[in-house]
């Protein structure tokens, strides 16, 4: 039943006004506003980096900065990109919103622990802010030792800190979202009646609780190191750096899990709402969510081919790397059967979902690649390596962060936004992002190493399409905020459901209460019980609902 | 949590001057030498059937529900996954000479 | 006893259910904690693997005396503990209050000694970095040992500490009356948490000060 939201009902935006009702708020609704805000933030910072770097690689020399600050530049692009956007984006902004309404609670078991988590993340990125400000790191986003446990002369203590700081609001996300997904679904809901958002985001948590505590305990140790001189880390006093990349990875490679899993979960809600069916082999896609959260955490040391590991132990990893995009493969295919005989509508939240299944599909493809060692000898540190997380990070995460944001736009603000530019804009995104990333492809097969201002002239035509692309792609991004930010005020204002989806948080008010819902929801349905059959019900947006 | 479990002040008394003992022992056997390898086992044995007694009994695990020792379990294996794997890498590397011994 | 005195949360439907996510929420961060220190023990390891005799040699330099006496202190500790939640489930609030207290005490003397074997390593430079000194052909691999040997210990001090506020805290709120056997679950928390630290201890223990005893 749609019930228009407007007029003076009391939802969550105007329970309370000013701006202690919003920073002393323990509504997992506000606290996913907040997340929003400072993560654009970040973002747009970690593109400002990306900005100067491509134009920087526009000409073959070294011309618009120096070596050392080229450095710190594509060092803060990664820190600000991956631990200040990508890892608590879905979870933190759409997990955070979404959780307990799509669960049938009334907010998360934890409320207070969830604002914490966000006074976390930005005390944590306080502290890079002012590392950046103070002139950045120049070690990669890698912080590779000896080099940044000894040598560098950057803000790396700063930046570390910041780093372990915020890995504790990944850990008290992570954790809110467990305890409150085994405790406190609805009656009836059982686990197999959650929709797959929730899987993706368990399995997310696993991640969070048991990966985030070892960078946080090596990046200690690059500190200690630092500060004290003691010498685990390096070469020269009988340390071993291998320790750190060990450490270092055995975190950040579950980590591109913890970037991919949520936006595979709002790719299945779009994907089931859009095709107007139930996703198909739906036990399928919630193992192999666990199974990726699983596999993920055995795979690590693929990034360390080349580092004077065993080559024993390089065979294994290669093996469980091959193993690990079986789950991402199955998700793949059961999304393709989803669609097949579906009845396929092409709103913007859909164009986002379908661009992430060929952009992924290519980015985890890629990755095969890069886990077979002999390829891998020739590609490491190159831009190929780049090109695939590009496309599984941007072309995947963030065009389901981007999907999942319109989805779920009207039920968070109440208001539509305008389908015509929402469209547009995720075709400029394709676009730019292609014409960006497939050439790093190309470039990394013929040799052009990463992380290197300067490159032979022969590199020059695709790097100015890259950058050429970029520009494109920050048009792209740039037209969502403008019209997200304008449907605020001039929007349409949204029914209850707009997308005739299914699922509990499609049952309450746009702008929910504060408590979520008027009345416990009792759940006697599967996930996704579309009939197929109101293809005719759903109406394009920018159209009257129907009461 | 359970809110009645058996475990009376008798039983933490028992737990608690068993921890004592196998402190004892492993302190003991110490300075016993059985060879580099040997010691090791023993004592890490000795510290894993500590750490079980405080985790059963102190802690309440025995009487907690299987989801809880889910966690604990996978705490545990999630740190051995980390161990193992790494050292597959360090016990298989080629000696090269270092700096020191 | 009645349930309709037992107050929860809003987001709960009872207060069971308030009290099961807390001690599952508390279990799930002791995970993390067994990760974080997991990090140090397989640094510990690796070189461990690596440099055997060095390692020996080095930890026969602790003195073990304050390191079993520790290791006692915070095994009783344990016990008083257990105790305090013991006493706690049963309503009886005096004994509660002692248990905390003699806890408070055991964890306070624990880490004075602590704070005596750091002095002591100082004195014997046996700290790394500028001033550390350890005959040869071991010094750099014995160097590698005391940095691990003051992580470890160093950080399990830490959660010491930070153990020592809960559990002050704990102290403060029973002499208010703010547990009953109907409710006290952040006594049982906190009972899981020092319970954790001991554990790290009982593995710190056998790797850093016995190593090396046999030779």
């Amino acid at each position: 039943m749609n019930i228009p939201s407007a007029g003076p009902r009391r939802h969550y935006l105007n329970a309370g006004y000013g701006v202690r009702s919003w920073l002393l708020t323990t509504d997992h609704k506000r606290i996913a506003w907040l997340y929003l805000l400072s993560i654009t933030f970040f973002f747009v910072i970690g593109g400002a980096f990306a900005t100067l770097m491509r134009i920087e690689l526009l000409t073959p020399q070294g011309d618009l900065v120096q070596a050392e600050t080229y450095n710190r530049l594509f060092t803060m692009h990664g820190v600000t990109m991956i631990f200040f956007f990508l890892i608590p984006s879905i979870p933190a902004v759409l997990g955070n919103f979404l959780v307990p309404l799509m669960i049938g609670a009334r907010d998360l078991a934890f409320p207070r622990l969830n604002l914490a988590s966000w006074y976390v993340f930005i005390l944590g990125g306080a502290f890079t802010l002012i590392a950046a400000a103070a002139g950045g790191v120049d070690t990669g986003w890698t912080f590779y030792t000896p080099y940044s446990s000894r040598y560098s002369n950057s803000q790396v203590v700063l930046t570390v800190v910041g780093i372990f700081i915020t890995g504790f609001s990944s850990i008290l996300t992570g954790l809110n979202f467990l305890v409150t997904i085994h405790k406190m679904r609805a009656p009836g809901m059982t686990w197999f009646r959650l929709p797959l958002f929730i899987w993706s985001h368990y399995a997310t948590s696993i991640i969070f609780i048991l990966g985030t505590p070892v960078i946080a305990i090596t990046l200690v140790l690059v500190g200690l190191e630092r500060i004290f001189s003691l010498g685990i880390f390096d070469p020269a006093r009988g340390g071993d750096p291998l320790l750190f990349q060990h450490l270092f990875w055995f975190y950040s490679h579950p980590a591109v899990y913890i970037m991919i899993l949520p936006a595979m979960g709002v790719v299945s809600e779009v994907i089931a709402c859009f095709a107007r069916k139930r996703i198909f082999g739906y036990s399928f896609v919630a193992f192999a969510s666990l199974a990726i959260a699983v596999l993920g955490f055995l795979v690590w040391a693929h990034h360390m081919f080349v580092s004077g590991q065993s080559v024993y132990a390089s065979m294994v990893f290669s093996l469980l790397s091959f193993f690990v995009a079986i789950p991402s493969a199955i998700k793949v295919f059961n999304w393709t059967a989803t669609l097949y005989k579906g009845s396929i509508a092409f709103d913007a939240p859909m164009l986002y979902a379908l661009g992430f299944i060929g952009l992924f599909t290519i980015g985890g493809l890629t990755g095969l690649f890069l886990a077979t060692l002999g390829i891998d000898v020739h590609v490491h540190d190159t831009y190929f390596v780049i090109a695939h997380f590009h496309y599984i990070m941007v072309g995947g995460a963030v065009m389901g962060y981007l999907g999942g944001i319109h989805f779920w736009w009207p039920k968070m603000t109440g208001r539509t936004y305008p389908e015509g530019w929402a469209k547009l804009a995720a075709l400029i995104v394709f676009v730019g992002f292609n014409l960006t990333f497939f050439p790093q492809f190309i470039l990394g097969y013929l040799g052009m190493p990463r992380r290197y201002h300067a490159y032979p002239p022969e590199f020059q035509v695709l790097n100015v399409m890259s950058t050429a692309g970029a520009s494109v792609l920050a048009l792209g991004y740039l037209i969502p905020i403008i019209y997200l930010t304008w449907s605020l005020r001039y929007g349409r204002i949204a029914g209850t459901n707009p997308w005739m989806a299914k699922g509990l948080e499609w049952e309450t008010h746009s702008q929910p209460h504060s408590a979520n819902f008027d009345a416990q929801p009792i759940v006697r349905e599967e996930a996704y019980a579309y009939s197929g059959e109101e293809r005719g019900d759903l109406q394009p947006l920018g159209k009257p609902v129907d009461v | 949590m359970t809110s009645a479990h058996a475990i009376t002040l008798k039983t933490y008394g028992a737990v608690f001057t068993a921890l004592l003992l196998l402190t004892a022992l492993t302190t003991g056997v110490a300075f016993l030498d059985l060879g580099s390898y040997f010691n090791t086992v023993i004592a890490l044995t000795i510290a894993c059937a500590k750490a079980t007694l405080v985790l059963l009994y102190f802690m309440h695990l025995r009487y907690s529900r299987p989801l809880t020792w889910v966690i604990a379990g996978a705490g545990l294996f999630w740190f051995l996954i980390m161990m193992s794997l790494t050292m597959s890498d360090v016990l298989t590397r080629e000696t090269v000479t270092g700096l020191i011994r | 006893m009645s349930d309709s005195r037992l107050v929860h949360a809003h987001q709960f439907d009872d207060a069971e259910q308030q009290r099961d996510a807390a001690s599952l929420g508390m279990w799930i961060f002791l995970a993390t904690e067994v990760m974080f220190f997991g990090g140090m023990f397989l640094g510990y390891t690796i070189y461990r693997s690596m440099y055997a005799e060095a390692f020996a040699a080095a930890s026969n330099r602790i003195d073990l005396i304050p390191g079993v006496i520790n290791t006692t202190i915070l095994i009783l500790s344990s016990f008083t503990m257990a105790s305090a939640v013991y006493h706690a489930a049963l309503g009886r609030g005096r004994a509660l209050q002692i248990s905390l207290l003699l806890t408070i005490v055991l964890g306070a003397a624990f880490l004075g000694i602590k704070l005596y074997e750091y002095h002591e390593k100082f004195e014997e430079l046996l700290v790394p970095g500028a001033l550390f000194s350890f005959p040869a052909p071991f010094s750099a691999a014995a160097e590698i040992f005391f940095s691990f040997y003051f992580a470890m210990t160093g950080m399990h001090a830490v959660h010491m500490i930070i153990g020592f506020g809960l559990l002050a805290k704990l102290l403060f709120d029973a002499r208010r009356g703010r547990y009953s056997a109907g409710y006290y679950t952040p006594v049982e928390l906190v009972g899981l948490y020092w319970h954790f630290v001991d554990i790290v201890w009982i593995f710190l223990f056998p790797l850093l000060y016995l190593l090396g005893r046999h030779l």
